[in-house]
């Protein structure tokens, strides 16, 4: 679960770690008055929405006067804001952080991910500030000092300072970095996150080290010990269809093609999905409907992938273990009724009482056009969708 | 012959008493010789009882000690699965397999943590489990579509392993063992791991191995394949049309950080030699003409 930057800073101050001064304003006039609570000189106005790249977008500007504020959130709130992680129509701002501004001398990355390969939680840094990782893991790895923690022992204080000097923090301020970096992965650990980045953490002229940005992805499987997370999640970030797969269980992500899928089990998903493909189609969703699908679940699942406007055929592949052939057939066919299904909808089952199963479906009356296996069905279901 | 389990495998199951539990029990009791493998239940407080005719016990050191069983199969739910594993390498199992999907990724990393240098292995978290035909079936996977055999089967996810097992039974192949080693981001077992018992195993002639998108462990499962095994592979990842950034069901499958994107796994597959093929429905056909052209 992504929550917003100036939530991210929030839970950074709780941990220690220092950050601008700033509020979260929903309208103009919240900006100019927390701008004029905060005093000073320079203000920076930011977008905030889930997704990265801000600045590029137009989305953070720094204003020197109450009326630049006015006008930079004037511009900022309600655009929709396209960035390299956003998809072409961008993501509509409605809420923003005023900060203070601040002087700043020099840059620095810090991010923290549950590393596979170790299988510890991995501290990365750089003193390539400001710039995509990914980039700088492509060109000059080097600049990327990683430390993997030690669950038991944490992220000690020498081992913090020296990864502050590896990536250029100067002795004066390597204090103020040591308890960035710790304050950083106590986060990480207590709050159960996967992903954290500071991009900048920054050197300002008067010495002090700041995070200026704050990224964070929480592992969904730990929110249950979390109300405090969740409390965070803004629904207007999160695709309505994913929302409302949610509700009821379902595993769904919107993709830009017009074949709905609905299969059980995340592998054989994105098998179908890619089957799809190397037959000449393009998958709409994919639709991972779990172990213990019923006829409610598939009802809502057809619902799910009727409401995108794209969609021009329906392919449902079931391999059936836990999971009857046959109960997910009667959910199938309910579900086609209910919703007055009118595009072509291909069925591929196997395992679990298969035959019984496909007499469901063939003793249904309904149009439904049966797959013999993986191929076959995803050869039926591009035919269907090309109008053939 | 088989990897990691056979006909005289003794099992305990932790959360037999649940319904998930309880339900699989039935079936892996009902599976070959199942009813002489699953010989202990453990679950805190209720001791001294049974299911199904087996003995439930209150800790899994006293399971092993009165039952025997020196595997166990996890169906904790997700708060407390990661402590039932911990439990289990404590009382130095050979295998713990844990079926239960959702465990929170930092429990994993402190369990992961207390293993090292312990001698028990786990699979899972978050798999279908595995099967040696006709012998045993420890898990959740349909015992009906296997067929005893000497192809291998490993895999990530849990009906993509059914799909690539039904077609090779389809095609007469028969399977020796078939592991699941689950779609969670931290885990047991790796496909590089369940490779080298294939490898070694008298009883297997050849593997598919299934993958999906996420981190890099295909890429050195296929590196180590390059120089040391001695049978043909056959590999398929999925998620080539999956987008990056977005969690595909199971919490390890995940393109991120330009890292764990199928083109490239199939890539690097490709170069180490293994027979790789595009479609998911050709696994089995895939196999067949190795097995011909070998």
């Amino acid at each position: 679960m992504k929550i917003h930057e100036y939530q991210g800073k929030e839970i950074l101050r709780q941990f220690g770690v220092v950050t601008p001064r700033g509020a979260a304003c929903f309208s103009v006039a919240e900006a100019v008055a927390a701008a004029q609570q905060l005093g000073g000189t320079v203000w920076v106005v930011k977008a905030q929405i889930h997704a990265g790249g801000r600045g590029k977008g137009g989305g953070v500007k720094v204003a020197k006067s109450l009326d630049e504020v006015r006008s930079a959130a004037q511009q900022i709130l309600g655009m929709h804001l396209v960035t390299h992680q956003t998809g072409k129509d961008g993501q509509v701002v409605r809420r923003l952080l005023i900060e203070e501004g601040a002087q700043i001398s020099k840059e620095f990355y810090l991010g923290m991910v549950v590393d596979r390969g170790s299988q510890r939680v991995a501290l990365l840094a750089s003193s390539e500030g400001g710039m995509e990782i990914e980039q700088v893991a492509a060109h000059s790895p080097e600049k990327i000092h990683t430390v993997r923690i030690d669950p038991v022992a944490g992220l000690g204080a020498a081992e913090a300072a020296s990864a502050a000097r590896r990536i250029g923090i100067p002795d004066a301020a390597v204090a103020g970095a040591v308890t960035a970096l710790q304050g950083l992965y106590r986060c990480f650990v207590e709050k159960d996150a996967m992903l954290a980045e500071i991009n900048p953490l920054v050197l300002t002229a008067d010495g002090r080290v700041l995070a200026l940005d704050a990224k964070f992805n929480f592992d969904s499987n730990a929110l249950y010990r979390h109300p405090e997370i969740v409390a965070y999640r803004d629904l207007d970030e999160e695709d309505p269809a994913e929302i409302e797969a949610s509700k009821f269980d379902l595993s769904y992500i919107s993709l830009d093609g017009d074949i709905g899928c609905l299969v059980n089990g995340a592998g054989l998903a994105m098998a179908t999905m890619d089957i799809i493909k190397l037959y000449g189609g393009s998958p709409a969703n994919f639709l991972d409907v779990g172990g213990g699908a019923d006829k409610e679940k598939v009802t809502e699942a057809f619902k799910l992938m009727l409401k995108n406007p794209n969609l021009r055929a329906i392919l449902v592949n079931i391999f059936g273990g836990i999971m009857k052939c046959d109960v997910i057939a009667e959910g199938v066919v309910a579900a086609a009724r209910e919703v007055h299904l009118k595009v072509p909808l291909v069925v591929r089952l196997e395992g679990t009482n298969v035959e019984l199963g496909k007499k469901i479906l063939a003793d249904s009356g309904l149009p439904i056009i049966s797959g013999s296996d993986m191929a076959d069905a995803a050869q039926k279901v591009v035919d269907a969708a090309r109008g053939a | 012959m088989s990897i990691l389990i056979d006909k005289n495998t003794r099992v305990m199951t932790q959360g037999m008493t649940g319904k998930v539990g309880q339900f699989h029990t039935v079936n892996c009791k009902a599976y070959a010789n199942g009813a002489e493998c699953f010989v202990a239940g453990v679950t805190p407080n209720k001791g001294g009882q049974s299911f199904e005719g087996i003995p439930i016990y209150n800790s899994v050191a006293e399971a092993k000690a009165q039952s025997g069983a020196t595997v166990s199969v996890i169906y904790v739910p997700p708060p407390y699965a990661a402590a039932a594993i911990d439990e289990a390498v404590e009382a130095d199992l050979d295998l713990v397999i844990c079926i239960t999907e959702g465990i929170p990724v930092h429990d994993m990393l402190r369990t992961r943590y207390k293993m090292q240098g312990k001698h028990t292995l786990l699979i899972g978290p978050n798999c279908p489990g595995l099967i040696t035909p006709d012998e045993i079936k420890i898990g959740i996977m349909p015992g009906h579509i296997h067929r005893k055999g000497r192809i291998g089967v490993v895999s990530r996810s849990g009906t993509l392993t059914y799909e690539a097992v039904g077609q090779l039974t389809a095609l007469g192949l028969g399977q020796s063992s078939c592991v699941g080693i689950g779609g969670d981001p931290i885990n047991g077992l790796k496909h590089l791991d369940v490779m080298k018992l294939f490898n070694d195993d008298p009883g297997t002639d050849a593997v598919v191995m299934v993958g999906e998108i996420g981190g890099t462990d295909e890429e050195e499962c296929a590196r180590w394949i390059r120089h040391n095994m001695n049978k043909p592979v056959v590999g398929f990842i999925a998620g080539v049309t999956a987008p990056p950034g977005k969690r595909m069901g199971h919490a390890g499958a995940i393109i991120s950080g330009g890292q764990g994107g199928a083109d490239t796994k199939l890539a690097v597959m490709e170069e180490c030699g293994i027979h790789i093929t595009r479609n998911p429905a050709e696994m089995g056909r895939v196999m067949q003409k190795v097995l011909k052209g070998s």
